[in-house]
């Protein structure tokens, strides 16, 4: 069978499941986006316990793998009553990931706005509330939008190790596939041009995105 | 209540543990080692290329940089343990295991290299050939020493990162750290304890290798002083 | 009396970057021995004709001979080709140039950055060349110096190093590109002092430099350059005292009110 023949059999398949694993992938950074935010508060804040505890989070998720947590989110959590199915567990997991290193893009997009900029605006009166909302924040979001691109496109890349969990991603259904086909090589190189289609715009873009900032 | 007989047998089964799982480690750091120095070499061969004034070859490695770095590194190791059996070449494993990693890297190793070279003033090379110096002598001796000291942090950083993608090894049967937790786990069921020992094994790790990075940077800047 | 051939040839010069123009036809010979000031507002093209002649610029148009011998490019019958890397690299080692920011390398000691062209593109053994680097140290006063790195040394004391780096490949020519610019005021001095001294030794020296004093009271001939072009060629005299072209005396008049 040739790749044309084994596309046609197989591609309602395969782009079901691409769309599963954008789904995750979407998933994993909404909870990144959200919990990255309160991670990154944490680390800011005044309260030294709170510091403490999220540079924790920071030094613990960016020094395990992504797939012993998501070990530990899916089997491990089991252990003591918490049941999630592999796909929660795997959106859930990698979302936690993705969290310790958005939490210092926050940061580092935060401290990069210059400090000039702020003295300024306290200069001419401008009550603090006002000044984070018209000045920081405005260019903290435009110098963090590129790095939040790259983990997106990190985080859809990660979803495939949610096949090792057994979750309904594309990776898991390239392992089926190879199973009845009896083709894996065909298979995987085929999820990979998926990978690649999906990956490489957002790449470019994101290569956009960094152009303009530099300005 | 607390069930103390369940933790006693965990705690006894404890030395057995840490020696299972050190193996693993064994074979984690050193899977981790070889990958780093493919990627390292043909990192800095992709980066050569990317900065060459050939069109051709700064092609043929955006190409290999886009490739590899759209595709998840699993599926890369995937394609690579099927397509070498499909043309006659069996590796074990961790053979395999070492050129994917290895590949993959070299697509992120190349752009540290690149930007590092990129980052040493043109005035240094000009100055070079200003004495005379053919433009490969100039990198050999003037920017590539420089370039060095600055890629540490980024070949730090991609270090780590790869030692954590090993545990994708365990998915092809590698007897590295991961793969050695799943087969502790599905021998005695002791599911908490052992992945709060691999996550706790992987964090040393990772922490030792950053210090050890952080040291030799040091390390570097000390020895021009004298 | 017979001329001998000039040692710098410079035809029909012109240098674009994209669509702005920056050198617009120059012509310009360097006998043997020389000095030549280049003057000129910034933006004039100084810079640019300095760095064609070792061919760190490559012209758009024109040809640059050194010594007889076109720099940079080969004639391939009746068409240019770039000439190899390796040629060039050996034409470059005749001429010595000492940059507005030194461009020492940081890596290397002073006496390692001086020994290095010796040693590796002249391939000198290492005695031999050490003796050379001394010698040279000694001339710029800056032996005692020798272990340091570049890093621990002011801006006059690195720049005396550099000159003695390019000295070290006992070079036909020298090319200055604002030499003392970058240099705190208290510091041009010295360095201007070992330019001086080598200049008497008989170097053919072309300088491009904003110090009109020492332009005068050094160079053979003056060149004052503005948007591209020679607007004058002379004598020092002719140039900073009894130019009868206005643009050139409303340039000195203007660098003189400081």
């Amino acid at each position: 069978m040739g790749y044309g023949e084994l596309w046609g059999a197989t591609h309602v398949e395969l782009l079901a499941a691409a769309w599963a694993t954008l789904q995750l992938a979407f998933g994993a950074l909404v909870i990144g986006l959200i919990v990255g935010l309160l991670v990154a508060l944490a680390r800011l804040s005044g309260n030294r316990a709170m510091r403490r505890a999220a540079l924790y989070y920071i030094e613990l998720f960016r020094g395990t793998p992504a797939l012993v947590q998501l070990f530990i989110v899916y089997f491990s959590l089991t252990e003591i009553g918490v049941h999630f199915s592999s796909f929660q567990a795997a959106m859930i997991g990698l979302g936690l990931n993705a969290a310790a290193y958005l939490a210092e893009i926050y940061r580092a997009g935060l401290e990069a706005v210059p400090k000039g900029q702020v003295e300024a605006a306290k200069a001419i009166g401008m009550a603090r509330h006002n000044v984070l909302r018209w000045v920081v924040l405005p260019q903290a979001i435009r110098i963090v939008l590129a790095p939040i691109g790259n983990v997106a496109i990190s985080l859809l890349k990660d979803t495939s190790v949610a096949s090792l969990i057994a979750a309904p991603d594309l990776m898991l259904r390239a392992q089926d596939l190879s199973s009845v086909y009896f083709m894996p090589l065909e298979i995987y190189i085929l999820v990979g041009a998926i990978y690649f289609a999906l990956c490489y715009p957002l790449s470019l873009a994101v290569r956009m995105l960094e152009r303009r900032t530099r300005h | 209540m607390f069930d103390t007989t369940a933790l006693n047998k965990a705690i006894e089964m404890l030395p057995y543990f840490l020696n299972v799982l050190g193996i693993g480690a064994l074979t984690t750091i050193g899977l981790t080692a070889a990958a780093f120095a493919v990627a390292a070499l043909l990192g800095f061969c992709l980066a050569l290329m990317r900065l060459s004034r050939s069109r051709i070859l700064s092609l043929i490695a955006s190409l290999y940089l886009e490739v590899f770095r759209n595709i998840p590194i699993l599926t890369q190791l995937f394609i690579l343990y099927f397509g070498l059996t499909y043309i006659g070449i069996t590796l074990p494993a961790i053979g395999a295991a070492i050129i994917g990693f290895g590949l993959n890297g070299a697509a992120i190793l190349s752009e540290v290299f690149r930007s590092s070279i990129r980052t040493i003033d043109r005035g240094q090379s000009e100055a070079a050939f200003s004495i005379g110096m053919t433009r490969s002598l100039a990198m050999r001796m003037i920017v590539l020493p420089q370039a060095f000291k600055v890629a540490i942090p980024g070949m730090a950083n991609f270090a780590i990162g790869l030692l954590k993608d090993t545990s994708l090894a365990s998915a092809a049967a590698v007897p590295e750290l991961t793969f050695k937790a799943k087969m502790l786990v599905s021998e005695t069921y002791q599911t908490n304890l052992i992945y709060f020992l691999l996550a706790t094994i992987y964090l040393i790790l990772s922490l030792v290798l950053s210090h050890w990075a952080a040291r030799t940077e040091r390390r570097l800047k000390v020895v021009k002083e004298n | 009396m017979a001329e001998s051939t000039p040692l710098v040839r410079i035809e029909g010069l012109h240098k674009s970057f994209g669509s702005l123009d920056v050198l617009k036809g120059i012509d310009l010979n360097v006998q043997q021995g020389q000095k030549i000031s280049l003057i000129g507002p910034s933006g004039s093209g100084k810079t640019t004709l300095l760095r064609c002649v070792n061919y760190l610029e490559e012209p758009t148009q024109g040809n640059i001979y050194i010594d007889d011998k076109l720099i940079g490019q080969r004639l391939a019958g009746t068409r240019k080709v770039p000439m190899s890397d390796k040629e060039l690299a050996r034409m470059r080692a005749e001429i010595g140039m000492v940059f507005q920011r030194f461009n020492l390398f940081p890596h290397l000691s002073v006496l390692e950055n001086i020994i290095l062209g010796p040693l590796k593109v002249q391939q000198r053994n290492r005695a031999e060349a050490v003796e050379l680097a001394e010698d040279l140290l000694n001339k710029v006063g800056m032996f005692a110096k020798r272990d340091a790195f570049p890093e621990q040394l002011s801006g006059g004391q690195q720049q005396r190093i550099a000159i003695a780096r390019a000295l070290a490949m006992k070079p036909k020519l020298m090319l200055f590109d604002e030499a003392t610019s970058a240099l705190d005021p208290e510091l041009v001095g010295e360095v201007l002092g070992v330019m001086r001294r080598l200049a008497e030794e008989g170097m053919t020296m072309i300088i491009v430099t904003h110090e009109m004093r020492f332009a005068e009271s050094v160079s053979d001939q003056v060149i004052f350059m503005a948007d591209g072009n020679i607007v004058e060629q002379g004598p020092p005299r002719q140039i900073f005292r009894e130019s009868q072209i206005e643009r050139t005396r409303s340039f000195i008049r203007a660098v003189q009110e400081h």
